[in-house]
């Protein structure tokens, strides 16, 4: 079953339309990539999610009921601006932001026990986060997001201000969360990461959906029946039933790499056997896009 | 709710928890008396220990002499205007007073001359010394005896009584009402403009360090503004009661160290049988009447009132900061939306001390104490007066009323506020928050 379905959900500021008929699902227990340039809604979407603003219509089912306040327990969320009260101790800070979300006082104080000795930070208790660094304070900041053990955990940007020790941990928690159950949504517009993280993405541009499935289903279905060769050898006499897009360049005994297209219908078999008898075949690949090229492409197509 | 109660638990904690809440807290009660005894005290070595000043008298009428007083002597100098002047500054005196020669009954051209800018005070002593001076002469001219005009002359306190409603006749004191007025007034004054003030910073603390977003995840943005306003209400109001009990302890501790206590207090207002003929002559004079008003006084009415109306216009302000406090990035950004938020407080505050204080049933200080924006600070200086009961009632309805306005005219900007940064906030920008469907 799927945890979040979205139907149909716009929302206008003034002149400027942030999200227009927006709908997609994401299944559950999964890394779900929200993907999508600067602007594009991602946040506007998020945060209707998050019931922190309301759409103006549309329609948002969480477990298959109608979105509503009892839902925020259900959920995490790490904003992509973030912080915590400079002032306040890291434990009182942990209390006080887990008891909104509904936890009581000692089941909250056993979890914050829990994945404060998880990262070995129990030291930093009493510490106020002012006398905190900046990656400390993110650690502490990722720890108020999924104490609470939410099912569906959103993260807007969460690897910016990491270094990547840090970044590290973090993704490792993000696949152990997914393999304990729970669903993460996670939003960026780095396309580096997306492909080793998420099951599953949706691409929005400009308010709309322009692209929703598995990565591999994307991917697959964006094939250019491209191959790679790497071949010792020249290919100009190749038949021009294929087309060379990208010709190794070197002198015939250097291993060369090309890229060839074969024609819709026709099997990469017979593209091996027109090359077998030309060069000297090394390596022999299907070039499939990375969800980078086709956001990249699909970003192009919409613009005028 | 149970939300609401756990934002207001972490506003007071973190506030009364601080070194700086305890300071103030603590000292202020001592630091004010300590400062006007000091005041005072500097005041009295003052004058015990300046010289007398001389003021030299050149009067061509040969009518006026002038009494010393502690601080000012006159002499008679018996040299001309011109070489008096001239010689002023070698022989050492204040000032010197020309008196030429006058028509009794048009006194013109009388002239202080002196080194330095005389007072105000001196000058206006000088001035009602002559005229008496000339009064009497002029008394004396047309055969009126001074010895019998002084003999007739009485002394007249006149003491107030106000009839209740009940019919019971109470001593009341103009000195004691207009003292309620003018404290509960300032405090109050007071009160709104630092608490609003912490009601914003608290709002822009939240705001710059981006926690909000993650806050308002968990509560709807009402929730958290309601929660800081009373979070923040309430440790105004504790910090208030602190001063109350420090300040009755310290005058209990001081009056007894003087010998006077309670129960003699008590015995002045005449209601425990005025025995002793000391407490008998003291409720004759002056002193005796202004206490026996003041223990008259209601004061659980007076502190339920001065409670009341310390909340609701604290409230009342309160969304105004918040909504302040919402809509910008730095304390810096909020002062040209202070403005005319003040300027209400302001309006309040002067209106009480020109025209409430003087004549609390004027109309115009019926209608500052009846308009919500107002009536915090006024109506406190016109309870201690007497307001009618429909009065009180209708200031009161409509002070509710008004902070439910203003907490939802402010809720509306603020939900929209907290979540905006970088950008440049004015009045239609806060306009189009105001109006935007969120």
């Amino acid at each position: 079953m799927n945890i979040l379905n979205i139907q149909q959900v716009s929302k206008r500021y003034g002149d400027h339309q942030a999200l227009s008929e927006v709908s997609l699902s994401v299944g559950s227990n999964q890394i779900f990539g929200l993907l999508g340039p600067n602007g594009a809604g991602k946040t506007t979407l998020i945060r209707i999610i998050n019931q922190i603003i309301n759409p103006d219509s549309g329609l948002i089912e969480i477990n298959g009921e109608k979105l509503q306040p009892k839902h925020i327990e259900l959920i995490g969320y790490l904003p992509e601006e973030r912080g915590l009260y400079k002032k306040m101790k890291v434990l009182d800070q942990l209390l006080y932001l887990a008891q909104l979300k509904g936890l009581k006082s000692s089941d909250a104080k056993a979890k914050i026990k829990y994945w404060l000795e998880r990262f070995d930070i129990v030291s930093w208790k009493d510490k106020k986060v002012e006398d905190l660094s900046k990656g400390m304070a993110q650690k502490i900041q990722f720890v108020a997001t999924v104490m609470h053990d939410p099912k569906l955990i959103i993260l807007d940007e969460p690897f910016s201000g990491f270094d990547p020790v840090n970044a590290n941990i973090i993704k490792e928690e993000i696949f152990r969360l997914r393999d304990q159950g729970a669903t993460i949504i996670f939003s960026t517009h780095r396309m580096e990461s997306v492909e080793q993280l998420c099951d599953s993405i949706a691409m929005i541009n400009k308010s709309k959906v322009i692209l929703n499935g598995t990565v591999k289903e994307i991917r697959n279905s964006y094939k250019a029946n491209l191959y790679e060769v790497k071949h010792k050898g020249n290919l100009s006499t190749l038949s021009s039933d294929f087309s060379i897009v990208e010709a190794g360049d070197g002198l015939s005994e250097e291993l060369l790499t090309s890229l060839i297209k074969v024609p819709e219908g026709t099997s990469p078999n017979t593209l091996l056997q027109a090359l077998l008898p030309l060069v000297e075949v090394h390596a022999f690949e299907e070039k499939i896009p990375s969800v980078n090229d086709i956001f990249i492409a699909k970003v192009q197509e919409v613009a005028p | 709710m149970n939300k609401i109660l756990l934002i207001i638990q972490r506003e007071y904690v973190s506030r009364v928890k601080k070194k700086s809440f305890l300071l103030a807290t603590l000292l202020t009660p001592l630091i004010f008396p300590a400062l006007m005894g000091g005041l005072i005290y500097f005041a009295v070595q003052e004058q015990k220990s300046a010289d007398q000043k001389i003021i030299e008298v050149i009067d061509e009428n040969q009518l006026f002499q002038f009494e010393d007083s502690e601080t000012y002597r006159y002499v008679d100098t018996g040299l001309g205007l011109e070489e008096a002047k001239s010689s002023m500054k070698e022989r050492n005196v204040y000032g010197l007073l020309y008196i030429p020669k006058v028509d009794i009954t048009n006194p013109q051209g009388i002239t202080f001359y002196s080194a330095a800018s005389s007072s105000m005070s001196f000058i206006s002593s000088l001035e009602s010394g002559l005229k008496r001076k000339i009064e009497d002469i002029r008394l004396e001219q047309s055969g009126i005896d001074l010895e019998a005009l002084k003999s007739v002359k009485t002394a007249v306190s006149i003491k107030s009584i106000s009839l209740t409603e009940e019919g019971v006749e109470k001593a009341s004191s103009g000195m004691v009402n207009y003292g309620i007025g003018f404290v509960s007034g300032i405090l109050i004054y007071i009160f709104i403009l630092i608490y609003g003030n912490q009601v914003m910073q608290g709002v822009i603390e939240e705001k710059t360090s981006r926690i909000v977003e993650i806050i308002v995840s968990s509560v709807k943005p009402f929730q958290l503004m309601l929660g800081k306003i009373t979070g923040v209400g309430a440790v105004g109001l504790t910090q208030f009661l602190i001063w109350v009990i420090l300040i009755n302890t310290l005058s209990i501790v001081i009056l007894g160290y003087f010998g006077l206590d309670g129960s003699s207090a008590e015995m002045m207002s005449g209601q425990a049988g005025a025995s002793s003929e000391a407490v008998q002559a003291l409720q004759n004079s002056d002193m005796g009447a202004t206490l026996e008003a003041f223990f008259n006084v209601n004061w659980l009415q007076i502190a339920l009132l001065f409670i009341f109306y310390f909340l609701g216009g604290f409230l009342l302000y309160g969304a105004f900061f918040a909504a302040i406090g919402s809509a910008v990035d730095s304390p810096s950004d909020a002062q040209q939306f202070m403005f005319p938020v003040t300027i209400p407080l302001l309006v309040g505050y002067f209106g009480l001390f020109s025209f409430v204080l003087n004549d609390p049933d004027s109309t115009i200080s019926f209608w500052l104490s009846i308009i919500p924006l107002t009536s915090p600070i006024v109506m406190m200086g016109r309870v201690g007066f007497g307001v009618p009961f429909w009065e009180l009632a209708l200031s009161m309805g409509l002070l509710i009323a008004g902070f439910l306005a203003t907490t939802w005219l402010a809720g509306r900007i603020y939900r929209v506020g907290i979540l905006m940064h970088g950008t440049k906030v004015n009045y239609a920008v806060l306009w189009k928050w105001f109006k935007v469907k969120v």
